[in-house]
This record gives C-alpha cells, structure tokens and sequence, in this order.
C-alpha cells in the first residue's frame, strides 16, 4: 500500500511537473528589455532556422551572409539549420516552445508567429529595436550597412505587424505568377489578354481538352493534358475572394469564408476539374513539370517557382526527352476585375525569439537585421523571382543592373524569373496580404483544402452539389477548429467555458498539490512522533 | 521404435502443414479485396481496397502514415493514410493491414491516397527481388514499389561541392541541403547513369545505409537494396548500401 502510494505519487509529481513546465513554456518568460550596449567581451552562439526553395543557390546566399557576418562580430556564432518547408518550421518551432528550445532567428509567415504568440513573451516584438538609435534600422553602433526605417518597403514591413507591434521583419517578398504556354494559346486560335481573367482561363483549358479519336490530346498529340494547374490552392481561393470583395476573415479574427462567393467558385473548379481542365499540385504534382513537358497551358506557382518554369528553365525536374519547346509568358494571375487587380504579396519573414539573457536576443537582432543588408538582399533576390525588401536594395546599382541584363542567359539573368520579379515590383500597390490572428494559419489551409476536397470528389465521381457544399462546410470548420477561432489577441469575448483538457489538468494539478501536502502532512506528524 | 518413427512422422506432418498454413496467409484475400492484379488494372481516382503486409514505414505526420507495403504478388505504396500514432507503432515489417483509398498517381508513382487503414491478422515478408538487369526497360515499372535489389554498380559523381571538385553524393537534389536531409547519388551500370535516394524520412542520419552513402566514393562497385520508388522516372529509395 505504501509502494502503491510512493508510485502514486510520483507519478502524480512527474505529471504535475511536466503540466509546470508546459505551463511556465506557455505563459512565458520575462519581456525582452533592450541592453544599453551590446555585450562584445561574451561569446553568443545563437541557431539561425532557414527555409530555402530546394535551391543550391539559396543556401550558399545563407551561407555567405552567415560567414561575413561573423566576421563582423567574432564573438557571434550562428548555426544554421536548413528547412525546405514552412509547415515543418512552424511544427518545429511549436515543439520548441513547449521545451523552451526554439530557435534564435527564424524564417516564417506571419500567420505562424501569430501562433506562436499564444506563449507569452516568446517572440520579440521588434518596434523598440528598429527605432533604437544604436543597434534598430541603420543605427550608429551597427557594424554593416543597415537600411533606415525609411528604406523599409512600407507595405512589406506592415505585412509584419499585428496586435500593435512588429513581429518579424520582411526578407524576401514575392507574389503569384501564371506562367503559359503561350504556343499553345495561339494554336488554340486565342490571344492572351492585355489582364488575363479568370473566364478567359477556363475558356481557353476547356479548349485544350479536346482529344482525337485516339484517345490523344489534340493539343500536344500526348495522353496526358492538364490545362490549368493551381500549385497553391489556398492562395487560388484567397486571391479569388479578394478580388470579388467577398469574406475571408475580418481583421479582428471572424471566419467568413463559408459564403456564397466561396460555394459559386468551388462550383466553377469542379465544373473543370470533371472535365479535366483544372487540376492542383497535390492532386496531380508540379505545375512546372507538366507546363515543360507541354502537358499544361497555364501553371498558377510562385514568382519564386520561376526558375523551373519553361523550356530552358535553369531547374527542372524531368528529363531531356521529356521537354518540350515552346514561348513562355508570364502574367499576373487571372482576375475578376481586371480594371482593380488584385494578388497575394507572400515571402519569408524573419522573427526573433525571446531568451531569458538579452544580450543573446541581441546578438539575434543583429544578425536578422544584417540579412536585411544590400548583399544579402540582392544575392538572395537573385536566386528566384523575390524582390528585395528594401528601396535600399531594390534602387542599388548593382540591382537594377541585375534587372537590366534580363535574358542574357538561362541561369543568372533568366528571363522568365526576371520577367517575374518585375511583375511584382511592378504590381506592388495591387497586393495584398490576409489578416494575422491565432488560427489564421489554419484558416488559410481551410481555403486550400475546399477547392482540393472539390477537385478530388469530382474525379471520384462524387456528386457536387448544396448536399456536399453543406456537409463540406461542416466538415472543413470542424477539421481546422474554425468554430472555435474567433476574435483574437487584445479583445475582451467571453471565451466560455474551459476545454476538457484544461479541466483534467487543472484537476491534476490540484489532486497533485493535495497529495504533496498529505504526505508533507503525514511526514511531519510521524517526524513528530519519532521524537 | 514404429510407434516413435510414426509419431515423427505424423508431427513433421502436422508441422509441415501448420508452416504451409503460415505461408499462405499471404494469399488469402477477404471478401471484395481486390487481388494485386486487380488493383494494377483498377483506374485512377477509383475507390481501391486491398490486403498487404508493411514491409517499411516512410513517416508519420499530422496523423498521416506513409508505408512501402507489399504482398506475393506486387507492391503498393500507401500515401498519407489515416492513422494515430498508437497504430503506427504497431505496424511492423510483415504486419498485415488492409487498406481502403483511392488509387492516385504523383510524377509517375502510382499510390494509394486519402485511405483508411486496418491491421489484420497474418504476416508476410517479402523476398528480395534482384530488377539490376531491368533497369532501362519498360519491365521494371511492373516491380514499382518493391523491395528490390541492384548488384554490381558503378559511383559516378552527383556534382561538384563548393571548390568545383567532383563529389560522390549530394544532400537534397542540387547539394542545397545538409547533414539530415535526403541524400542524391548517381550509380551506373552498361553506360547508362541512374539517380538514386536514401530517402531521409525512411532511412534518417542515425541509419547504417546514410553512413555508408557519405563514405561512397566515386568508381565504388556496390551492391544496393530499396524499394522501387518512382519520380519522374526510377528514382528508388535506398536501404542498404555494401560497396564490393
């Protein structure tokens, strides 16, 4: 019985302890305070968590900037780790919180920080940083060329702020690009549009439908045509939303997604998907090697897709025997409203997490503002279709030049990733980005996920029709805890009652406290009694 | 002493017919299970319901199991299949499941997607089959997904690292990685170069075959082992690695 209760006990405390623990990672550790100076004489060693495109060419901009800025500051070293993924980083990073070993500096989304802020203190809010004379955007104690808080692209750096402050700063921005096979289009008998809308898409990849008797595309004499290919369905959805003003969320945090508009665009997408004029990257696999084996005549990806995208596209996936010639273009994606268009601003952020020394968070600032130096900025920039995050950059001589030399080769100068770079800078006041709550990471895969869900049904046969739209609404709220999102942050609702899960711990932590106290109780008396 | 040489007899019988019993587990199908044939022949994005046996397990994520499965008669890889992380650690190799989902193709890997599984009794590991004198033909897509063996190819350089020297394996496809991520080689055999994987989720940085791909040299002879994965082409995933 004594046995049974020391093990009940323990386990009790184990329990207890690691609730503690969960619960001390959660509420947080101190607010991060500014040191006056940077602390030269310590050794920092601080871990830097970086998300590349699958691209040999990023991680050596990475690597570089990583060994000139230690260079700059001996005492900090920073070590790198290597993601190819956002969703991983943001995995990860929620892992670390809950054993207090996250990252120093991190590339991510916005949307991700705004999970990861459901701890208290554990990321840094950076406004106090940038204004800060001797170590924010350009100061004077700086040991590199930092941009000034003007030199900030505006609408990029207020992509970075939520529940009144900064939480990460821009690094790479980027857009969506629709790239066509414009041989194609023309041998269907179209011209592309001045501004390509949507009916003029779907119009045109129904066309590319048709078959010989065969069984052949007529289109590219192949067994395999998928006209129009969407990499990443939650920006396809957003995007189109955006563009009629329909509901998404509301700033604050309301869902809105599950509205008309929404129901009348996942009608269109299995209107197509069912006769094989659209498809998706998850469904089918990479835009890219369906557009460079002539099997695809718009491929909706990333500007920073651009370097796989057409016949003499720098990567590539597929073989030689495979790739097929033809005229690319690139185009802004297609619109409802072509007089007001409208599209995604996306891109790597960086992040700072809070430590309990602040002199490390320091250190940590330092090497995230320095990725924000014209050589990173550029290098970086220069790897695929981004566009640099500064006027600092963007106006240098060395990136304009860089602009200027479009097409001199099919590597560095590559038109088609130079083509899309522009379409963003030229496109910069027509973009967007969608509300930052807790849970509008996951908002955002709803959106993704419907027009998935529609496209898979159809091709199974299912009937898309209000039953399904119903059931479909209900089942993707309830997947992605959208009932329980709502208004975020600094707002006063009444959360209702505690989870069962909250309950139960609590629960133990008290059942915990009580047997603690009994057996302190019972130690003390038979203490007592001994003497 | 008759007596005891008929009660061996009829105890090797017993036993012969009991291990017999074991073996053919593996064939048995439950009602309205396809047969391997069936599910070669089955068109993509239609409902598939088959019996296998998992032979490795790739990864677990968000309640999602990817498995290398395979019966007598052929393979099927199992893509994200639903499934917590208690049953995921009762899979084991051999272990039978029968999975229902829905047949789907990704850069040329035929697989079993959006599927449900559950584990069944029975055990089948499969033999090893040596596809090293089908490379380049049409025959070795019929083997996709096994557990297959190649012999006797040559390490030829997967690219160049930072000083322009010739390396004989890459982290990530274009050596945009680093210690932990996939691991890119090229092995030859009669003229003909392949790319093939260590495929970081299946064989992580802690395994003997991703030590044993970063001590390759170029011109090592070695004898491989994996399963026949597909990506754009032949593109296995690799589990054993000897050099000869």
């Amino acid at each position: 019985m004594r046995k049974l209760f020391k093990s009940l006990l323990l386990t009790m405390l184990l329990v207890g302890t690691l609730a503690l623990t969960a619960c001390h990672g959660s509420t947080g550790m101190e607010a991060f305070v500014l040191p006056q100076e940077f602390d030269t004489a310590k050794n920092y060693e601080i871990t830097f968590w970086a998300k590349n495109d699958t691209n040999k060419a990023q991680t050596m901009v990475y690597k570089k900037a990583i060994e000139d800025f230690e260079a700059l500051y001996p005492n900090i070293r920073v070590n790198l780790k290597l993601y190819t993924d956002y969703g991983r980083i943001y995995n990860d990073v929620i892992t670390n919180i809950a054993t207090g070993t996250t990252p120093n500096v991190c590339i991510t989304y916005p949307d991700h920080i705004a999970t990861y802020l459901s701890g208290n203190n554990v990321v840094v809010p950076l406004d106090e940083l940038f204004a800060d004379a001797k170590y924010g955007f350009g100061g004077n104690e700086l040991l590199y060329d930092a941009p000034s808080m003007e030199e900030m692209i505006p609408q990029f750096l207020k992509e970075c702020a939520f529940d009144n402050h900064h939480y990460a700063i821009p690094f790479m921005r980027s857009t969506e690009a629709c790239y066509i096979n414009k041989t194609y289009v023309e041998a269907l008998g179209y011209t592309l549009p001045e501004t390509l809308t949507w009916d003029f898409i779907w119009e045109v990849s129904e066309a590319a439908t048709a078959k010989d008797a065969e069984g052949n595309y007529t289109l590219n004499n192949q067994k395999v045509m998928i006209p129009f290919i969407y990499k990443s369905t939650d920006n396809m959805m957003i995007q189109a939303l955006r563009q009629q003003n329909a509901g998404y969320s509301t700033s604050e945090g309301e869902i809105e997604i599950f509205n008309d508009n929404t129901k009348d665009f996942l009608y269109t997408i299995a209107g197509h998907a069912k006769t094989g004029a659209f498809s998706t990257f998850k469904i089918s696999s990479y835009p890219a090697n369906f557009l460079n084996a002539g099997q695809c005549v718009f491929a909706i990806d990333s500007t920073a897709g651009a370097t796989w995208m057409g016949t003499d596209a720098p990567l590539s996936d597929i073989s030689d025997e495979a790739l097929v010639r033809f005229e690319t273009e690139v185009m802004p994606i297609p619109q409802f409203d072509p007089k007001n268009p409208q599209m995604i601003s996306q891109g790597p952020s960086i992040c700072v997490f809070n430590k309990t020394d602040s002199q490390e968070v320091l250190a940590s600032w330092l090497f995230a503002q320095y990725l924000l130096t014209n050589d990173v900025q550029i290098g970086y920039s220069m790897t695929e279709g981004y566009a640099p995050v500064t006027s600092k950059a963007q106006s240098s001589e060395a990136y304009q030049d860089y602009l200027s030399r479009m097409g001199e080769d099919n590597n560095t100068y590559y038109d088609v990733k130079i083509k899309a770079t522009r379409l963003l800078l030229d496109n910069v006041d027509n973009t967007f980005v969608t509300p930052v709550f807790n849970g509008s990471a996951s908002l955002r895969d709803a959106a993704g996920q419907m027009i998935e869900e529609v496209t898979k049904s159809v091709r199974r046969k299912t009937t898309v029709n209000e039953e399904y739209m119903e059931k479909l609404y209900d089942d993707i709220s309830s997947l992605y805890h959208l009932n329980r999102i709502g208004p975020t942050f600094s707002s006063k609702a009444d959360l209702g009652s505690l989870p069962t899960a909250s309950v139960v711990l609590l629960a133990t932590l008290a059942v915990v406290w009580l047997l603690i106290g009994a057996y302190a109780l019972h130690s003390f008396r038979k203490n007592k009694k001994n003497h | 002493m008759k007596k005891g040489i008929i009660v061996s007899l009829a105890l090797t019988l017993v036993l012969a017919f009991a291990g017999c019993g074991k073996g053919s587990d593996a064939d048995v199908k439950s009602e309205g299970v396809m047969t391997h044939a069936e599910y070669i022949d089955a068109a993509l994005d239609t409902e598939v319901v088959v019996e296998t046996y998992v032979q490795a397990k790739q990864s677990w994520w968000d309640n999602k199991a990817t498995l290398y499965t395979q019966d007598k008669d052929g393979a099927y890889f199992i893509y994200n299949v639903a499934c917590s992380q208690e049953d995921y650690d009762k899979l084991l190799p051999g272990t039978k499941i029968q999975v229902k989902g829905y047949k789907a193709e990704f850069s040329g890997e035929i697989e079993i997607a959006d599927g449900t599984f559950k584990i069944m009794d029975g055990n089948y590991v499969a033999p090893i089959t040596d596809v090293t004198s089908l490379l380049g033909t049409d025959e070795l897509f019929d083997h996709q997904n096994e557990f297959v063996a190649f012999k006797g190819m040559t390490v030829e350089a997967a690219g160049q690292d930072a000083d322009g020297n010739d390396v004989a394996f890459l982290y990530n496809w274009d050596g945009s990685g680093q210690d932990g991520n996939d691991l890119y080689f090229n092995v030859s055999l009669n003229g003909e170069t392949y790319t093939f994987t260590v495929e970081s989720y299946l064989c992580d940085n802690t395994t003997d075959v991703y030590a044993a791909v970063k001590n390759l040299k170029i011109g090592d002879v070695i004898d491989m082992e994996g399963y026949l994965y597909w990506y754009e082409g032949v593109n296995p995933h690799i589990t054993a690695v000897t050099v000869k």
